[in-house]
């Protein structure tokens, strides 16, 4: 019993000494597998008398529990490490850029068009779309252009023949709308139209919204509401808006909407001619002689429709100041939306 | 239009400034563009006169000339070709400052003492004229300042008028506006009758009076054509952008703006016989004033005497009855001609008058007299002569028709939203000149003759909305009945599409409908595309029957800005023409340029293939839950590389197609990127259908591979469906997860492994039930499919 320190002392270096998990279970089966020494010490107990085993028992176990503990202690020592060294070599530099597909995008008249539609939306318009090459009756007379009315001439009409042309404004899908539903009615009318124009403020194709409102009780005092609820919805600002008599054939009376400037707040600069002011969209109470053409009945119903540029708002709201832009393509421009 | 504010004032002069004054004006629907002042900023710059000019000793181009100040004589040293003795310009004295802060002072030039600066109308901002002295007329008062002598101090505004507002062509019209909006006194000129001091007349006939119903006309005789016209007529028709002629046509001028009547006048020496108004003759042409010639055609109107045209009605005079400078009769021809009648006419010839723009629209009808009056006193006064008795033709029958317009108290409340007040609506209605009559709930209107605008009784409500002030009118919140709308839930919305390419890297494109035939010829040679008769440009003539040719466009200018890739989609119409039918078909396009993905560190990408762009449509087509309705068939197209090129199907019908960009047509464009395009029927991506749940089974799968030799063109679409056919009920999923060809493999064959999965709702599936099924796809794939098991 004299070299169980001597024993376990050489156990306690080698479990300290142990440099990893295969070592450390040798050590284990040397010293207290079913052949270990301790073991062998602990099987040697037979050997000796009643009153001494108890005693050399208990002192043997409490090394081998010693050294079971130091086992488990080391082992779990070494597996911490063995950790910290996976870490280590696993470590990333997290700063570099993600795996990522490319980026598209939604065009900036697309952006603004499905924009301007839900806030209509959530007053239960609904959006009514039609041909964009479209005949003379629907796109001028029944919207009481006539042939010769000098407000043609406003309109720089692009011609497929005499009675087809490429429509000039989306009012047209309002007349089929018209002829086809009874009162009440709430749409919104977005997309191309063709102005045979272009230079630095016109591009020869270009985008609107009209919408219309065809009820018992409609009036002008509400299309004001809706109007100037709608500008301020659209850029966010509590901005001044003001009406003032226009003329369109189609309406009557009629306005054009004028902003306070987006740019300068209404003080006056570049982009509102020193203004201050800024027109942005036209609009009025349907005219009877369109009613008529449609087959409504102006006297039970009246209703009233607005149109506006979308690439006017966009550029206004995105700050774009070259029209032309919008239909060029051009990725480092598109990429910015 | 513009107008001087100093004329209108003369008018009406209500106590605001210019800027309340314009404001006010575009309020009520007459829209200021601009207010510009009539000259430069100067100051120091009197009327002087030249008394002698002798050139300069060391300058060839100059002179030295003593000026009379009034007060002094004063030695000037000027360059201008036209500085002589007797010569009366401005003069910008020492301390004086013309415009650009341009400060005078006194200066030796060339070694002679100069006093000043004799001055050009561009020097002093009046106009662009700047080719010698400004000459003043020999009347002007020496000393005076130049701005109180030609009343400077005077501002343009220039009024963008709708067209519906043609008694607004003119200061009288603008004025009678001013007076109502400030309840202002409205200071109409004199337009007394001009007693006849002779008899002479001609005769008058109305052979077209539906056209023209109202003519007068009168005879100057002795009239000194060589007297100028007088400094404040010749400035104020300056003001309103018309240049100085001479006297005759300036006062004809002059009447037309101030009273919106244009007029013409002939010279008499040159007319035959009688005036007849009449449309023109079949070949007859007419030399126009402006020097141009003109073949008429029936639908013209003329003036005629018993030779020949001499004017077309209402548009321009002819150059043969012109007045010059040898005129000593003149014959003055002011006429009412019908408005839509006219429209369109001086357009159909390329032209566009002061005349044809008033006419138009409306002139007064009532007018013809009174304007007759103003312009003959004026003739008399400036170059004398006698005038004859006014002739006078009327159609009554065919003069404008006015009837009385209806308003209703309830239809201001329904239209307008709001009550107004009875004294009110008869203020404003009555100030424009209306006759108003109250009755049963509301009034009767007569209209006067200067508005060609109101017919109806919402033309009435829109006036007393526009003098009231759109602004002072209340808003209210729209109220309707709120109902849920239909919403077909199997439709995509067109947004999710954009936004699900978005997400694949797209980006949303928008090219013009109109293409250069030439670039759409290449991809569509087969479709006649539908001209535009008056296109802006020739590469933007005809309308698209594709939209790829506009995306292939886009992405070239792109590739030229040294853009490495694009990925671009676009959805709008496409034209088609057949016989008489046009369809606008909403299409869905896509191209890929270039690399397939962005440059990155984690490795070098790729170019994009025909299988990128596939699968981005497949993963489309996927969205409507609808992907395996479509079928993708080996085809060609125009424009496109014939081995890589697939038809794309639904139930049997072509919906679109997909493919590489022909290398030759690459060549042509100068492409030398790769480019696949795709067009499909928007509606066959957007038509989805409904989800319906199949119960999952609590079952394992069981999964067999098996890999086969066929031949290499064999479409392997046509072998997976015969697969899926023959592999019974329990196949739920078939991959095809390698495609080898190469070494090992006969170079006409290809290397084919398919993984098939079975699974059962009801119970484990064991070998006895995949096995036989896995035999049955090989036997079909060596039977039908000249296919080697391989192993």
């Amino acid at each position: 019993m004299e070299n169980l320190e001597a024993l376990g002392d050489a156990a306690k270096n080698a479990i300290a000494a142990a440099q990893d998990g295969q070592a450390l279970e040798q050590l284990r089966v040397d010293y207290l597998g079913k052949k270990g020494q301790i073991t062998a010490l602990l099987k040697g107990l037979g050997k000796l008398s009643e009153q001494e085993r108890p005693a050399a028992g208990a002192k043997i176990n409490v090394v081998k529990q010693q050294l079971q503990e130091l086992i488990a202690s080391r082992k779990a020592a070494l597996e911490s490490a063995a950790v910290e060294a996976r870490l280590a070599a696993e470590t990333i530099d997290v700063t570099l850029p993600g795996r990522m597909p490319s980026v598209g995008g939604i065009h900036p008249v697309t952006r603004t068009m499905e924009r301007m539609e839900d806030f209509f939306a959530s007053i239960g318009f609904e959006v009514a779309e039609g041909p964009e090459i479209e005949d003379d009756y629907h796109n001028f007379e029944a919207l009481n252009i006539p042939a010769h009315h000098p407000a043609r001439a406003m309109h720089d009409t692009f011609y497929v023949d005499d009675h087809t042309v490429l429509r000039t404004h989306t009012s047209p899908v309002q007349v089929r709308t018209m002829e086809n539903q009874e009162p009440p009615i709430r749409i919104i009318c977005p997309g191309r139209v063709y102005r045979c124009d272009s230079d630095l403020t016109h591009t020869p194709m270009f985008h609107q919204l009209e919408g219309l409102l065809v009820d018992e009780q409609s009036s002008f005092a509400d299309l004001k509401g809706i109007i100037e609820q709608f500008l301020r919805a659209f850029f966010e600002k509590d901005l001044a808006v003001r009406f003032r008599p226009s003329y369109f054939p189609f309406t009557e009376p009629s306005a054009e909407v004028d902003i306070q400037c987006v740019n300068c707040g209404g003080a006056g600069c570049r982009v509102c001619s020193k203004t201050g002011w800024l027109e942005v969209m036209g609009c009025g109470m349907v005219h009877p002689r369109v009613f008529e053409h449609s087959g409504i009945d102006a006297e039970k119903y009246s209703g009233f429709a607005f149109g506006m540029g979308v690439e006017r708002l966009a550029m206004l709201r995105y700050g774009v100041t070259d029209l032309r832009l919008f239909f060029e393509n051009d990725l480092r421009f598109l990429q910015q939306f | 239009m513009k107008i001087s504010e100093q004329w209108l004032r003369e008018w009406v002069n209500p106590a605001i400034d210019t800027q309340t004054l314009a404001d006010q004006l575009t309020m009520a629907g007459l829209e200021i563009d601009a207010i510009e002042p009539v000259a430069g900023r100067f100051s120091g710059v009197i009327v002087a006169e030249i008394l002698s000019a002798e050139p300069h000793p060391d300058a060839d181009k100059l002179r030295v000339c003593q000026v009379n100040t009034g007060t002094a004589t004063l030695q000037i040293v000027c360059g201008a070709p036209n500085a002589r003795a007797g010569l009366k310009a401005p003069l910008a004295v020492v301390g004086g400052e013309l415009p650009g802060d341009f400060k005078i002072k006194a200066a030796k030039l060339r070694g002679v003492e100069s006093c000043g600066m004799l001055c050009a109308e561009q020097e002093l901002g009046l106009s662009e004229a700047a080719d010698g002295l400004m000459e003043l007329s020999p009347d002007a008062p020496v000393g005076t300042d130049l701005r109180d002598y030609l009343q400077l101090d005077d501002q343009l505004l220039e009024i963008g008028l709708t067209p519906n507002r043609a008694d607004c062509l003119s200061i009288r019209g603008i004025a009678r506006e001013v007076a109502l909006l400030n309840d202002a006194a409205l200071t109409a000129v004199a337009c007394e009758p001009v007693a006849a001091s002779i008899d002479d007349a001609l005769a008058i006939t109305l052979q077209a009076a539906e056209r023209c119903p109202h003519f007068t006309g009168r005879v100057l005789r002795n009239v000194d054509v060589s007297r100028p016209s007088p400094l404040w007529l010749r400035e104020k028709l300056r003001r309103c952008g018309l240049r100085s002629i001479d006297a005759v046509v300036d006062v004809t001028n002059y009447v037309m703006l101030e009273l919106g009547q244009p007029m013409h006048a002939f010279d008499l020496d040159r007319l035959q016989g009688g005036i007849s108004v009449r449309t023109a003759l079949p070949g007859e042409s007419l030399a126009l004033l402006d020097g141009s010639e003109v073949e008429l055609s029936d639908d013209i109107l003329v003036i005629a005497d018993d030779a020949q045209a001499l004017a077309m009605a209402g548009i321009m005079g002819g150059a043969h009855s012109a007045v010059s400078e040898t005129t000593q009769n003149l014959f003055l021809e002011v006429a009412f001609f019908t408005p839509h009648l006219l429209a369109g006419k001086a357009r159909g010839f390329g032209m566009h008058t002061d005349a044809s723009h008033r006419f138009e629209r409306g002139v007064d009808f009532k007018l013809q007299v009174q304007a007759m009056e103003r312009a003959t006193a004026l003739l008399l006064d400036i170059v004398g002569g006698e005038a004859g008795p006014i002739i006078e033709q009327t159609a009554a029958q065919h003069m404008p028709q006015r009837t009385d317009v209806r308003l209703r108290a309830s239809r201001i409340r329904k239209l307008l939203g709001f009550e107004l007040a009875a004294a009110d609506v008869e203020r404003i209605l009555t100030g424009l000149g209306l006759g108003v009559t109250a009755s049963d709930a509301g009034w009767n209107c007569s209209v006067p003759s200067w508005r060609f605008d109101i017919s109806i009784e919402e033309d009435l409500l829109e006036e007393l909305a526009r003098i009231y002030g759109y602004n002072n009118l209340p808003a209210s919140h729209v109220h309707a009945e709120l109902q849920i709308a239909a919403r077909v839930e199997s439709q995509l919305p067109l947004r999710h599409l954009r936004r699900h390419l978005a997400a694949r890297g797209y980006r949303e494109a928008i090219t013009y409908s109109f293409v250069d035939p030439r670039l759409q010829a290449l991809f569509d040679p087969g479709v006649a595309p539908v001209p535009l008769t008056n296109p802006i440009s020739a590469d933007m003539s005809v309308m698209r029957t594709s939209l790829i040719p506009g995306l292939v466009d886009a992405a070239l200018r792109n590739a030229k800005r040294q853009q490495p890739r694009a990925s671009l989609f676009e959805t709008g119409s496409r034209f088609i023409k057949t016989g008489d039918q046009l369809d606008q078909v909403p299409t869905l396009a896509m191209v890929v340029m270039g690399a397939r993905g962005d440059e990155s560190w984690t490795g070098k990408s790729a170019s994009a293939d025909f299988f990128d762009l596939k699968g981005d449509v497949q993963s489309l087509l996927a969205l409507g839950r609808q992907g395996r309705a479509f079928d993708f068939v080996a085809a060609e197209r125009d424009g496109l590389h014939p081995g890589q090129t697939a038809m794309i199907t639904h139930n049997g019908q072509s919906v679109g197609y997909l493919g590489a960009l022909h290398p030759g047509v690459a060549r042509e464009l100068g492409l030398d990127l790769p480019l696949f395009a795709c067009e499909v029927a928007l509606a066959s991506v957007l038509d989805g259908v409904l989800p319906t749940l199949t119960e999952l089974s609590r079952f394992p799968e069981i999964r067999r591979d098996v890999a086969v030799v066929v031949d290499r063109d064999l479409p392997v679409a046509d072998l997976m469906k015969a697969v899926e056919s023959a592999a019974g009920d329990y196949l739920t999923d078939l991959t095809l997860f390698d495609v080898y060809t190469g070494e090992g493999i006969d170079p006409k064959r290809k290397s084919l492994a398919l993984g098939l999965t079975f699974r059962d709702q009801s119970r484990t599936l064991g070998d006895e039930d995949v096995n036989p099924a896995v035999g049955q796809v090989i036997d079909l794939l060596e039977k039908n499919y000249n296919a080697e098991l391989r192993n």
